[in-house]
């Protein structure tokens, strides 16, 4: 499948997007009514040329119809649900039927033969586990290839490198920061040989230094995935040995390019990613705009796999940051100083980048009301409201009191990130 | 009796402080005691004003987040004990002290310190019970 000639792929394509299109118009009333509004039917979309007639979907749209409203299937055929951080309050859930979460595993396990991963390995899993997709979905591609996994999920360095040591991981999957991470905590302990050979790093952007860097150290090769869980979770393209872009696995997705425009873009431009789910049941979706800025090529690949490949994400064409791998809306911050009484949404989000973590640190103007002679006071003002962040942005922060008046304001969209991380 | 206690929310940084106290003075607002209480992040000013209500207002007005607090000012004779037998008193009671300061003058022949306990009324009613002086907002004119 990954070497098909590109012409017989376009024609596999051709025929699951028919078949997708049909399945939403039928069974979900958004898309229903949205190619109505088009004066569309099933019958009007013939194959990949006729793409552009089809209406995109954002992230909104998801929230829009929160918890179940986009499942394209019965509840009862939903066999498991993921979610992410939504734009506030809400996350946005994915629901996947038996067949998706076997596809899933099977694109994960393509991938980590993509990466040399194969019976024999040992693959330490340290993404997280749960809502979010990436500890589950490298967990069931490194089972379907026969590795042995380790399901340690995200977190607690001195466990990690004990149990990378003992059981001869030779294979890792997390964050590239978090890799790097580990790796100057194994320099530290003076650890110079492990049994590690690949890594498989995703969830955020990083660089070619990076991998260089985590390379070195690390004495393996250090590839990129890509995946997001409105689309699927991890997997959806993978990077060969070539290392040079991730193959997009294109018998399940359909990628364009869009620019500013919402106008289709040629192969080698720079615009917004953009999904068509050609294979998923449970949350089929049609031209999802991820907001990640990337370029395609089609060109061939030395490896020999003909699916074309994205290049490095460059950035977003959105406001969401990427902290620890948790994707983060300046929105939902603002959300969460909102549930604490008092707090007014005058704020500031700084991100930094120490000992390799990202780290993000608010500035929140003391509202009079909130204003306390004691230190105990503020600081538990200071308590509630990074408890609130963590539990609507599900990402840790430092709360740092300002001052009324003190941080900038602009007149329509205030300056309310600073991101101080170098890339 | 309690006095009315200014406290102001100050960001660390340079001249934050200058900038309060400047302000107080320029008006003709006079500090008879002062404490900052200072964290790695912020501080809180504190401060004795007799003119609460226009220190506030002037304070507000430039932007501050300004609290006023009933604390009790204590008279205590100025001698080596004094404060502990004063303490000792708010303790055998059960309350609780979040932080005390001293006025910059003396009151006769005694000194004056500033108390913010956890229970304002009790503290008060205990240290009246024993006895101990303490001034009202009133007494602050002739200080």
């Amino acid at each position: 499948m990954e070497c098909m000639p590109r012409e017989q792929l376009r024609a596999f394509q051709d025929s699951r997007l028919r078949d997708v299109v049909r399945r939403v118009y039928e069974s979900v009333p958004f898309y229903r009514r949205k190619m109505q509004e088009r004066g569309l039917t099933p019958n009007d979309i013939h194959g990949v040329d006729d793409i552009e007639l089809l209406p995109f979907t954002e992230k909104q749209d998801l929230r829009d119809h929160y918890p179940f409203g986009m499942f394209a299937v019965p509840i009862s055929e939903i066999v498991r649900v993921h979610a992410s951080s939504g734009t506030t309050g809400k996350p946005t859930v994915v629901g996947y039927t038996s067949g998706d979460i076997d596809r899933w595993t099977e694109l994960m396990a393509r991938s980590m033969y993509c990466a040399g991963v194969a019976k024999g390995d040992i693959v330490q899993v340290a993404y997280g586990y749960g809502l979010f997709t990436g500890g589950l979905g490298a967990h069931y591609g490194a089972e379907r290839v026969g590795a042995v996994v380790v399901p340690i999920s995200g977190g607690n360095t001195t466990r990690q490198l004990m149990l990378l040591q003992d059981f001869g991981a030779t294979a890792l999957c997390c964050t590239p920061s978090y890799a790097l991470n580990l790796a100057e905590a194994l320099e530290h302990d003076g650890v110079t040989e492990t049994k590690l050979k690949v890594g498989i790093f995703g969830a955020e952007p990083w660089t070619e230094g990076m991998r260089e860097k985590i390379e070195n150290m690390l004495h393996i090769n250090a590839l990129n995935i890509y995946g997001l869980s409105e689309v699927m979770g991890p997997g959806v393209s993978m990077e060969c040995m070539m290392k040079n872009g991730m193959h997009i696995w294109e018998d399940h997705f359909l990628p364009e390019i869009i620019g500013p425009d919402d106008k289709g873009l040629p192969y080698g431009s720079q615009g917004d990613l953009t999904f068509t789910t050609l294979s998923k049941h449970g949350m089929p979706l049609l031209r999802y705009r991820t907001h990640d800025l990337c370029t395609l090529t089609d060109e061939l690949c030395a490896c020999g796999r003909t699916h074309v490949r994205m290049g490095r994400i460059m950035g977003r064409t959105d406001d969401m940051l990427i902290i620890r791998g948790v994707n983060v809306f300046p929105s939902q911050i603002e959300h969460a100083l909102l549930q604490v009484a008092g707090v007014e949404p005058q704020y500031q989000i700084m991100v930094d980048r120490e000992n390799l973590l990202d780290t993000m640190e608010i500035h929140v103007e003391l509202s009079p009301e909130n204003m306390s002679d004691t230190v105990r006071e503020l600081e538990a003002l200071e308590r509630r409201i990074a408890n609130s962040v963590a539990a609507h942005a599900l990402v840790s922060a430092k709360i740092k009191l300002c001052q009324p008046g003190s941080l900038p304001r602009s007149e329509g969209k205030a300056k309310r990130v600073i991101d101080n991380r170098k890339l | 009796m309690f006095v009315k206690q200014i406290s102001v929310f100050l960001e660390n940084r340079a001249g934050s402080l200058a900038g309060v106290t400047r302000l107080l003075g320029k008006n003709s607002f006079d500090l008879m005691s002062l404490s900052i209480a200072d964290t790695t992040d912020f501080g809180i000013l504190r401060g004795i004003v007799a003119d609460v209500k226009g220190a506030q207002a002037l304070l507000t007005e430039a932007g501050y987040s300004v609290k006023v607090s009933d604390v009790l000012c204590v008279s205590v004779p100025d001698h080596p004990g004094a404060l502990a037998g004063v303490l000792s008193i708010l303790s055998d009671h059960g309350i609780g002290m979040e932080y005390l300061y001293s006025f910059f003058r003396s009151h006769g022949d005694h000194a004056l310190i500033i108390i913010r306990v956890d229970k304002p009324e009790e503290g008060m009613k205990a240290l009246a019970q024993a006895g101990i002086r303490m001034l009202s907002q009133e007494d602050l004119q002739s200080v």
